[in-house]
């Protein structure tokens, strides 16, 4: 348990100390602001909500997030202080862990950081709070699934960019799996538990249900499960670099 | 102690450790001498617990590295070859995060932070990131976290490569400081530093163990052992010499170098008392001529001992 503090503080703090913590957040709160206020038509919808905002997130992540796991562990491999990290009293799954919780908390960071959006919108009017904190919620589980396949992404490869094309691509598929477009494509040819499967592994679907202000344990449950899975990928992906 | 037992590692159809037995008791300094690519980081890196054996065991005080990593791991301080760090960490900031890993909390990492910049002379880079450092620095980076946690088992991989000649010696007195009853290992291929500090020298080639001696048994097995070099101030005197020693020659051909008016006679499998012969040769003869007695030169062992490998691979 100590470890994997120990470990998600280092990583914390090297994104501060290589300015990437600045810049993913300048970069996350000026798109944030053009998705919502001209993209969203944050004023002219005439309601007090966060939904232009948060209907944006899935396409932010899908680049912003791999930008920010590719280090994860390809710089490792590259720099080779890899080699320095397992060879501490840690286990691999700690280690995992560690930095997965560290670019999770930085991703939740930097979603707090979007509060003046939420002052806004309560100075406006009168929104549901309710949903605008399930909403908040749902954004960082889903960024956490992002996440975990970054993680695993990194772990593949030495380099930094094939990472985040990996990453990127990987988690398309994930948002597409729920997309009208894509489902209604193949209603016509599979049969119906078939697309409600796909669209089950989608994060939109569950994504949307959340920021709806519905906090199911389906959701919450599906997002968790993305995660320990993908992690569980990454773990296997080191140890089979260990026994090559 | 440790016990390597018929380890194997491949990587895919290359053998980079082939069937490799060692035993290694505590106070052994241990020179693991070789060429490049002949497994010597490759069984460092299983010893550490960092890759998996293909096959065989390692026992670290009775513990099989594969079974019980997290203990063994505690017990070893391992200096990875090239000195890899997080180079965006600051030396103290790095060197704290080794010292939390290894179990250190409040002022106990405090102390062991002083110790092992007064140990590696970091103090005027403790605030600097390790990016900027220079390559010795960074050489003592890697080292000083090796040694945060006063580890029984020190695995070294090319301590000294890229140091000058002042820092290599401050890491061959490291580690004579280090050895009375630790287990080190240290991996080179500068052959002098094997007779500097270890007690042990064992030379690997395509995986395998070629040799298995005291540093200085390596010594005699050159055929520079015992050896003698006469060199003299003028041609006349040369010539001369090279008559007169014609007869004194029972092993292997002389070396001679025409130009600098030097040769160097080869002690012969049977006689071993070939300088006293030679001086006293010069005595009655009257010729002057300068006498240097060879110990035996250890890249020549290394060469011929890792080429034979070569043949009969």
């Amino acid at each position: 348990m100590n470890a994997i503090k120990i470990v998600m503080k280092r990583e914390l703090g090297s994104y501060f100390s290589t300015h990437l913590a600045y810049v993913f957040i300048l970069i996350f709160l000026v798109l944030s602001g053009v998705f919502t206020f001209y993209l969203g038509n944050f004023y002219e919808r005439g309601q007090a909500d966060l939904l232009p905002f948060f209907n944006f997130h899935p396409w932010l992540y899908l680049f912003l997030v791999p930008a920010l796991s590719m280090r994860l562990w390809a710089e490792e491999l590259k720099s080779g202080s890899i080699e320095l990290l397992l060879t501490m009293p840690v286990t691999i799954i700690e280690a995992v862990l560690g930095k997965f919780l560290a670019a999770w908390v930085f991703a939740g960071v930097s979603l707090v950081m979007t509060f003046p959006l939420w002052l806004t919108v309560n100075y406006l009017g009168d929104p549901d709070n309710g949903v605008i904190f399930s909403s908040y919620l749902g954004s960082w589980l889903m960024a956490g699934s992002f996440l975990a396949i970054g993680s695993c992404m990194s772990a593949l490869s030495k380099s930094q960019v094939i990472a985040f094309i990996l990453c990127g691509v990987v988690c398309l598929l994930f948002v597409l799996a729920g997309y009208p477009l894509v489902l209604n494509s193949i209603k016509a040819w599979v049969p119906l538990l078939l697309v409600d499967s796909v669209a089950n592994l989608s994060f939109l679907t569950h994504f949307n249900s959340i920021s709806r202000g519905i906090i199911s344990l389906r959701d919450v449950l599906y997002f968790c499960s993305v995660q320990v899975v993908w992690l569980a990928a990454t773990v296997v992906v080191i140890k089979a670099r260990q026994s090559r | 102690m440790i016990e390597v037992n018929h380890l194997v590692k491949k990587f895919g159809s290359l053998i980079a450790v082939d069937h490799l037995s060692l035993k290694i008791v505590p106070g052994e300094v241990l020179g693991f001498l070789g060429p490049n690519g002949a497994g010597k980081s490759t069984t460092m890196k299983i010893l550490t617990g960092y890759l998996k054996p293909t096959s065989g065991t390692v026992k670290v005080n009775g513990l099989n590295v594969e079974h019980d990593p997290v203990s063994v791991k505690k017990l070893i301080g391992y200096l990875p070859e090239g000195a890899p760090a997080y180079e965006e960490m600051t030396t103290r900031g790095f060197l704290t995060f080794v010292a939390e890993l290894r179990g250190y909390v409040g002022s106990e990492i405090v102390a062991r932070l002083d110790h092992v910049v007064d140990a590696m002379s970091l103090s005027s880079v403790l605030d600097r990131r390790i990016e900027t450092l220079s390559k010795g620095f960074k050489r003592r980076v890697g080292l000083a976290q090796a040694i945060i946690h006063d580890p029984n088992i020190l695995i070294l991989d090319e301590p000294t490569d890229g140091l000058d000649p002042n820092q290599k010696h401050q890491v061959r007195e490291l580690i004579r400081s280090l050895s009375k009853d630790k287990i080190i290992i240290v991996s080179t291929h500068i052959l002098e530093e094997v007779t500097a500090v270890c007690s042990r020298a064992v030379i690997i080639a395509d995986g395998k163990v070629l040799e298995d001696c005291e540093p200085s048994a390596l010594e005699t097995k050159s055929k520079y052992h015992g050896a003698v070099t006469l060199t003299c101030s003028c041609e006349s005197d040369f010539a001369k010499i090279r008559t007169a020693t014609e007869a004194l020659v029972a092993g292997p051909m002389p070396v001679v170098d025409e130009a600098a008016f030097s040769m160097t006679l080869f002690q012969g499998e049977s006689d071993q008392a070939l300088l006293l012969r030679v001086t006293k040769l010069l005595d009655e003869t009257g010729i002057a001529a300068e006498v240097v007695s060879e110990k035996g030169r250890l890249d020549e062992v290394f060469r011929s001992i890792t080429k034979l490998a070569e043949v009969s691979a």
